[in-house]
């Protein structure tokens, strides 16, 4: 809501500067966002003298001026028919920016250079002349801004309302605002119309069919009126609020509009079928020309005035093409009603329509204003319009009863708000905005009757909000609550988040966050089967793009869109991880099921190179050890790792793709990212992932540490090197060492892979390291080579091995 | 005597470190221990002194000389089989092996930081859906369908009553759906609404919190929000309690602190009011106690929620919303 001070002061004196006033006002809730002078546009714009005119060398119909501003000289090209040597009119220098928008420069008109422009009243905004330049009255002084010479500054308050407060979407609201806090009075326009009789019943007749949707309608005819531009000061009020003026009628129900919150409309009575108004529910599927020219299609929800005939307009949305005010106007029917908000709201919504009529009906307006607002603008449009007010006025469903008072307990209030205000202090911050107010007689109560435009003050906190802003939010005292000690609950899920960035962090990896959302072509890009479940996707209906149309049901191409972004950006070498959800649909109308998932990419080099370490690009065992490395600072062991079902993970390289299976439960995947996937993500090297399911991850990670006691004897050590079958996964060898349960085996290493020669092909040569210990006693040497030997033996038949030739 | 044996000790073994030739030892062993050597001329000395000193600095300066002489033929040891003591020069000033550990994203830093200022408050830390129902992120809260206030914020639909949650309050309903005052808690959390600019983005970071009990105020809620804003940003930060809306607050403050750029100047971060809103907040409205079924006449409460990013570009001084999504590694390598 834009109010400019010159208006503002019609209804109260302003005792404060434009500064303290909206200091004042943001602290009372109305948050003023901008302070300008609506004349700030003149500033370059001067008052000139035309010291010769000249003809301009290739147009008949342009004059070349040389024209003064005391000190400077100026060549100015200009159409207008007035110019003539001597007279004062604005310049406008190069860079000023009109009200319309544009911004002049300096340029050439037909060939020759103007280095400013003479400006007529119409193009400055500052009145309807528009046959030529300005003639300035000859005693104002040459070379002082425009703006400076004939006193215009406006000061507007731009104020962010917030929807409880429509009361405040007039000027009268801000000013009621500003006499309670500057402590003085408000001074409110005329709107009594006194009639000697009801002759408006004999013309016209109001029908309200839908009483819920529409609980007051009143009306007043205007005959004999003439349609034609608002006088100068109306416009000035229209623009000072950021419209445009239109026509005498029009801006009318604009002023008042803006002046006392109630939306009007003026219908041309002539067009009006039957003469008369019916307000009624649409016809499904009925459709309707609205003001903007546009076909609208309505719905039997939603109100429609209409004639005897046909529809004239969306009740307290937008009036229709068909009964405008034209011209050729000469009786106008006026409306000021009242709508149903959510009606008005659910209408503008479907309809795509905004109107400052709707933007105050869906927030509420006075229910008790719609006849003073009626008053106020139908005798101004007899006023300025030369017509003639018919007697009387029509008011169907004539005001709501009288509202029952609100109590208010004046100690609860005290303890809500922490103050210790006295019921006497109270009534009078609430007095100063005309809410009615009467102690009880022991000063323990309050009743309260709010004034029938503060519809958003329904039940005691809403007084009790008016009491606080008004006494200021900064004079209550600021003090610790009790909080029970111990009450605090640790919260193991957001624990086991921060363990895994911190191990992830440790590792190297930089945290990334990316959208929830993704593009639909994401589970073809990751190669999804029809049947996965990662395809079940939530939609998005209104998305911003459509590469941001779903919610991810995957980490991965979030992470590998990350990827590429940065490679785009020289970044090569990458080691990022993520925790997020995924959601997997249910069905349209349930919510989706929300997954905590932890993604790691690792691409580019394994370390930083430097002048000691050569560059080496990762593998599929840095992805995998950078796992491991995670699973073991969360304290978790039997781990196992099983090749990828293709169909599952077919984002993976299916050779070098691995399950991650931990107490039997599959918890994610680790391997190199396919390559047809790359390729249709546009990753240009090869890139390494796991993903871990950190809900399944979370119950079985141990929930306390036991340590173990340190060995006291000695170990031994003995080294096996087996010829193996080249598909025989080396877990299975050493899993098979665990599962012969012998005793005195510690720990199984693997120290060496090697395929080619000597080792045969199809075969590859395992060496492992067995380390022995006894908790009883240092190991003798020869009990480990029996163990050792029958160990060795049974891995031999086991996996069909042989020992290195 | 002008020196204390002690230092003179001393002084041998520096120089003694940085021997690496035999004859740079036979050069510390002259000038400490010779005839006209440092301690010999101070054992020499000894003599000289009062008598009650004599005994036991001398005491004193024997067992220095003979740790010393111990030294000379250790470093004499070294000499023969390596480089003395010195050891080998290397170019110390060549950077070490890279151990380049990883990064927190910014907004988990400056989530963890919040919700740790008001964990140490005695607040329990508590998440919830990202995809809610239109009932939690907007009916329970007092925002009917068809009520303006939800133009405050633009949604995601992904059906009639199904939404991505314009705001972490929704989990003030299903906690206290759950669990009957007293009531701390805070929720951290992704939220979205459909709006995307240099200072919007589609999805960003909000941190709710809650604190329902018998008797709890407007004061307290003041309380409990100025040490928060005095922990996260210094103690000296005015700020200011400024009343506005919020449908399921009643009052509703919006809390604005000093500028930290300008210091209440005016600058382009504060669009020159000099102030900048960090966090909403207000008295739990009795319509949402009402609709978990507290009673209102035994409990008050308030809430308040904040957005993350906006906390994390202040602190850190980022000019632009989209850089937290971007996740470019030269910003993220930065925290």
């Amino acid at each position: 809501m834009k109010v400019s001070l010159s208006w503002l002061k019609e209804y109260v004196p302003l005792e404060w500067d434009a500064d303290r006033l909206a200091e004042a006002l943001t602290m009372a809730g109305l948050e003023v966002d901008a302070i300008y002078d609506r004349f700030a546009y003149l500033e370059s714009v001067k008052v000139a003298q035309i010291q010769a005119v000249s003809a301009h060398p290739n147009a008949d119909k342009l004059k070349l001026c040389d024209v003064t501003t005391g000190d400077q000289h100026f060549s100015v090209v200009c159409g207008a028919p007035n110019v003539k040597e001597g007279m004062l009119t604005p310049l406008a220098l190069p860079g000023t920016a009109f009200p319309d928008g544009r911004i002049l420069t300096e340029s050439k008109i037909r060939g020759v250079a103007s280095q400013g422009m003479l400006c007529s009243e119409a193009e400055l905004e500052l009145g309807s002349d528009q046959d030529g330049i300005w003639s300035l009255p000859e005693d104002l002084p040459v070379g002082t801004p425009l703006a400076e010479a004939l006193s215009l500054s406006d000061i507007v308050l731009d104020i962010d309302l917030t929807p409880n407060r429509p009361d405040c979407l007039s000027v009268i609201g801000v000013a009621r605002e500003t006499a309670a806090l500057q402590g003085n009075s408000l001074r409110y326009p005329d709107t009594e119309q006194a009639d000697e009789n009801q002759a408006i019943a004999d013309i016209t007749s109001v029908t309200i069919e839908a009483p819920d949707l529409c609980p007051r309608y009143t009306a007043r005819l205007i005959e004999g009126v003439t349609i034609g531009p608002s006088p100068a000061w109306l416009q000035d009020r229209i623009r000072s609020v950021g419209m445009r003026p239109i026509n005498n009628v029009v801006d009318i129900t604009n002023f008042v509009m803006m002046e006392l919150g109630q939306p009007l409309h003026a219908f041309d009575f002539d067009r009006l079928a039957g003469h008369r108004i019916v307000v009624r529910r649409a016809r499904d599927g009925e459709h309707f020309t609205s003001l903007d020219n546009k076909d609208r299609v309505l719905d039997g929800e939603m109100l429609m005035i209409c004639d005897g005939e046909k529809p004239v307009g969306i009740g307290g949305v937008m009036g229709g093409l068909n009964s405008e005010v034209e011209v050729s106007t000469r009786r106008i029917l006026l409306e000021s009603a009242c709508f149903n908000p959510v009606s008005i709201r659910r209408t503008a919504k479907r309809l795509n329509l905004n109107s400052e009529a709707s933007h105050r009906f869906e927030r509420g307006v006075d229910p008790k204003g719609t006849v003073a607002a009626l008053n106020r603008a139908a005798k101004l449009i007899a006023e300025l319009g030369q017509g003639a007010l018919v007697d009387g006025h029509i008011d169907v469903h004539p005001g709501a009863g009288e509202m029952a008072p609100i109590r208010i307990d004046v100690d609860r209030t005290n303890r809500l708000l922490g103050t210790s205000l006295s019921a006497g202090e109270m009534g009078r911050l609430l007095e100063a905005i005309e809410i009615k107010v009467q102690l009880a007689q022991d000063g323990a109560g309050i009743d309260a009757w709010p004034p029938s435009f503060r519809v958003d003050i329904r039940q005691p906190e809403d007084v009790l909000e008016e009491i606080a802003r008004l006494w200021g939010y900064n004079r209550i005292a600021t003090r610790m609550p009790h909080v029970a000690a111990g009450s605090a609950q640790l919260n193991g899920r957001l624990e086991l988040k921060r363990s895994v960035q911190s191990l992830m962090n440790g590792m190297g990896f930089a945290e990334a966050i990316n959208y929830s959302f993704i593009s639909q072509r994401a589970c073809d890009q990751m190669r999804l089967a029809e049947d996965d479940p990662r395809r079940k996707i939530v939609e998005i209906l209104n998305p911003l793009t459509e590469d941001q149309n779903v919610m991810r049901t995957s980490l991965v191409p979030g992470l590998v869109d990350t990827a590429v972004r940065n490679i785009a950006q020289q970044t090569k070498d990458l080691k990022i991880f993520e925790i997020g959800k995924t959601f997997v649909s249910q069905g349209k109308d349930c919510q989706p099921i929300e997954t905590d998932f932890l993604a790691a990419l690792w691409t580019g080099a394994r370390y930083e190179g430097s002048w000691n370490q050569k560059t080496v690009a990762c593998d599929f065992y840095d992805i995998k050890g950078a796992l491991e490395g995670l699973l073991c600072g969360l304290r978790l062991d039997d781990i196992r790792f099983s090749r990828i079902d293709k169909r599952r993970t077919p984002y993976l390289r299916p050779g070098a793709g691995a399950d991650v299976v931990i107490a039997d439960q599959r918890v994610g995947c680790v391997g190199e990212i396919h390559g047809e996937v790359l390729a249709r993500f546009n990753l240009k090297q090869p890139a390494y992932l796991f993903e871990i399911d950190l809900d399944r991850l979370s119950p079985i990670i141990p929930d306390r540490i036991q340590a173990d006691p340190l060995p006291r004897y000695p170990s031994t050590s003995r080294d096996i090197t087996l010829i193996v079958d080249d598909d025989l996964d080396a877990q299975a060898v050493v899993l098979g060492i665990h599962q012969m349960e012998e005793d005195l085996v510690e720990t199984v290493s693997i120290f060496d892979v090697f395929k080619g020669r000597p080792i045969p092909a199809g075969k590859k040569s395992l060496s492992l390291r067995v380390v022995y210990r006894s908790a009883s006693g240092t190991l003798e040497d020869e009990a480990v080579n029996t163990i050792h030997r029958d160990l060795t033996q049974q891995l031999l038949e086991a996996h069909k091995a042989d020992l290195p030739s | 005597m002008d020196k204390s044996i002690d230092s003179i000790y001393q002084e041998a073994l520096d120089e003694l470190d940085g021997v690496s030739a035999p004859e740079a030892l036979e050069a510390v062993q002259v000038r400490y221990l010779g005839r006209k050597g440092r301690l010999t001329a101070f054992l020499r000395n000894i003599a000289s002194l009062p008598p009650e000193q004599r005994a036991d600095t001398g005491k004193k300066a024997n067992i220095a000389k003979k740790k010393l002489e111990e030294a000379i033929r250790q470093c004499g040891e070294s000499l023969k089989s390596g480089k003395g003591n010195a050891g080998e020069q290397l170019d110390i000033s060549l950077p070490g092996r890279p151990a380049t550990p990883g990064s927190l994203h910014p907004i988990t830093r400056i989530t963890r930081e919040i919700c740790d200022i008001f964990a140490r408050m005695g607040f329990s830390i508590a998440e919830g859906p990202e995809v809610e129902l239109d009932y939690y992120n907007f009916e329970a809260l007092n925002v009917p369908k068809y009520h303006p206030a939800r133009d405050m914020q633009d949604t995601f639909y992904l059906s009639d009553n199904i939404v991505l949650r314009t705001q972490t309050s929704p989990m003030q309903i299903r906690v206290m759906e759950k669990q009957a005052p007293p009531v701390a808690v805070i929720a951290p959390g992704k939220v979205y609404r459909c709006d995307s600019d240099l200072t919007h983005t589609p999805m960003f970071h909000q941190v709710e919190g809650l604190m329902v009990d018998g008797d709890v105020s407007f004061a307290d809620l003041k309380g409990i929000l100025t040490t928060f804003i005095h922990a996260m940003f210094d103690a000296q930060t005015s700020l200011r309690f400024r009343p506005s809306f919020f449908p399921f607050t009643e009052p509703s403050a919006e809390v604005d602190i000093l500028c930290v750029m300008c210091r209440g100047k005016g600058c382009r971060v504060c669009s020159h009011s000099g102030w900048l809103e960090i966090l909403g907040s207000g008295m739990v409205h009795p319509n949402v106690f009402k609709s978990v079924g507290y009673d209102t006449t035994k409990y008050s409460g308030f809430a308040f929620g904040m957005g993350v990013e906006r906390i994390a570009m202040l602190k850190y001084g980022i000019d632009d919303i989209r850089k937290f999504f971007n996740n470019d590694l030269r910003f993220l390598r930065q925290f």
